[in-house]
């Protein structure tokens, strides 16, 4: 597949979203937990407990929504503010109780509204990355879909990143870069290979640790691996001191783009 | 307006106020025409008012080297990292190019770090170049910033970064993303230390930069009239294909919306940096 048709897979409205993920991962025992205490229950952020064997774990995830009802009530997954402030709400939470936190990504980026601004998009991501970078308990995000810009970001300052192998992580929309840069935003796949924006790009350039192989609806083998994976990582990193924690999340960011 | 406003001038120079009427000669680039009001106004005028327009109080965008030299005192400033530059790392098409074009203009990079002493005060000091690429983050900006942050944090120092932004450094693509959170984590250790950290944001900050940074101070100031977004406004016209208000992402409404400490005059600024610093007792020993 070329750069541009993974942006495309990443994009399928009839891939899993987040909930199918949190469905396939944690049956009946998701708990959902709602609001940012603030503002408003941003939709587009899926949020609450469940548990991975008998671990208890918070489970943050963006959802476009399956179907157009629930795409305009998920708007998109562009989340708004109050989004990422019921994310770090949560995180805020895990800490307290040192429940490891999942991150689901799946988005084409924070919504760009004027309702957004008025709240403090910029703020609002900013925090997330403030205080993600020193929450004292572990944090995982594995990116299923579309992984745009700051919008991603506010939900992946994680110990580790892991992308599937049909999704994409981007600073810009291939077609955003090639119609700035080229004035011409059908030059979009040039732009896609440019970018390095595949899950393959992503793990030469070390920004993430793992590519996970796609998965069906209904491949129970599959999710069983990943949740294997997940607990393991989780398990690792819960024995490790709050210090040694937040400072192997700090030198991971640390040493991206450091080499210079 | 004076009594002769009415009369339509003639050309440009007639337009001018009386007393620069009577200046023999002045090559035109000289002179700068004020965007707000359109006054033509001597460059050296201008450049001795900290790049403000005398008659309207416009603020016209600094460079970095500007920035510096209005906060440090003398030739108090000791620039840190000065030979660190951008490179092609993703093999980008057209980026080499870019990245010479905007070194011709004089800058290196799209931020100045160092440290100076401000009123006296030793003090980090970082400044963003919007006249380099817009002063978009690339891993050396991001890179730059960290280190500034870090020093500060080992050498328990305050530090005062004055923001611009128009955008990513896409040419970089996700190693610029990365800076946003590398950079957030420096600023937390060193807000984690007790340090105090003033953010200036200057006209334009937008992105990737407001969605790290620049939204990070213990206290935020901006000048007047500045742009401060996350999404600029020609990307939101597009997504909701609607006008926005007039004064939607000013400094004043975004300090309205509750986002920003204060808005304060390019000539109010250092002033305001400095009692800030000492009223978080910064320089008090020193003073004794
Ligand atoms: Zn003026």
């Amino acid at each position: 597949m070329t750069a541009y048709e993974k942006v495309m897979a990443a994009r399928d409205s009839g891939k899993l979203t987040a909930v199918d993920y949190i469905a396939n991962m944690f049956g009946d025992s998701f708990i959902e937990l709602h609001g940012d205490r603030r503002f408003a229950d941003d939709k587009a952020v899926v949020s609450g407990l469940a548990m991975l064997y008998d671990m208890p774990v918070t489970v943050i995830g963006l959802e476009k929504g399956r179907n157009t009802k629930e795409r305009m009530e998920r708007n998109f997954g562009q989340a708004h503010p109050e989004g990422y402030r019921k994310a770090l709400r949560l995180m805020k939470q895990a800490e307290k109780f040192r429940r490891p936190v999942l991150c689901l990504v799946d988005t084409s980026g924070a919504f760009c509204g004027i309702g957004a601004e008025e709240r403090g998009q910029g703020q609002a991501i900013a925090e997330n990355l403030m205080e993600m970078m020193a929450l004292k308990t572990p944090i995982l995000t594995i990116l299923i879909g579309e992984g745009g810009s700051g919008g991603a970001l506010a939900l992946a300052v994680a110990d580790e990143v892991w992308m599937l192998e049909n999704s994409v992580y981007s600073v810009i929309s291939p077609e955003g870069c090639a119609s700035i840069l080229w004035k011409d935003s059908t030059k979009a796949p040039q732009a896609a290979e440019a970018l390095k924006m595949t899950a393959q790009d992503l793990f030469d350039l070390g920004v993430i640790e793992r590519i996970i192989r796609q998965p069906k609806a209904d491949d129970k083998a599959m999710f069983e691996s990943l949740k294997l994976l997940v607990s393991r990582t989780f398990e690792k990193n819960l024995a490790m001191t709050d210090e040694e924690l937040t400072n192997a999340r700090y030198n991971r960011f640390r040493k991206l783009g450091a080499g210079i | 307006m004076d009594l002769f406003s009415f009369r339509k001038p003639k050309n440009e120079l007639e337009s001018l106020p009386d007393e620069q009427q009577n200046v023999p000669f002045i090559p035109d680039e000289m002179w700068i025409k004020c965007p707000k009001c359109n006054t033509m106004l001597l460059t050296t005028d201008m450049e001795e008012n900290l790049h403000v327009c005398t008659k309207c109080d416009h603020h016209f965008r600094m460079n970095a080297k500007q920035r510096i030299s209005m906060f440090a005192d003398g030739d108090s400033f000791v620039e840190h990292d000065a030979d660190m530059e951008s490179k092609n790392i993703l093999d980008f098409p057209g980026y080499d190019a870019k990245l010479e074009k905007a070194r011709a203009k004089g800058s290196k990079e799209s931020v100045i770090c160092g440290e100076c002493k401000i009123g006296g005060i030793n003090t980090v000091l970082c400044a963003m170049d919007p006249d380099f690429m817009m002063g978009s983050m690339g891993t050396v900006t991001g890179e730059k910033i960290t280190r500034a942050f870090e020093y500060a944090t080992d050498n328990s120092l305050p530090i005062v970064v004055c923001t611009a932004a128009g955008g990513a450094r896409m040419q970089e693509g996700i190693l610029s993303l990365m800076q946003m959170a590398k950079t957030s984590g420096a600023v937390k250790r060193h807000n984690d230390a007790g340090l105090l950290y003033i953010t200036i944001l200057t006209d334009p900050t937008t992105g990737g930069v407001t969605a790290s940074f620049a939204m990070e101070g213990d206290i935020i100031l901006a000048e007047p009239d500045t742009l401060v977004a996350f999404a600029g406004p020609r990307v939101i016209e597009q997504t909701i294909r609607q006008k926005l208000p007039k004064d939607f992402q000013t400094s004043e409404f975004v300090l309205q919306k509750g986002f920003i400490d204060a808005v304060v005059s390019r000539s109010n600024l250092k002033d305001m940096v400095v009692k800030l610093l000492r009223i978080h007792g910064y320089g008090v020993e020193e003073a004794e």
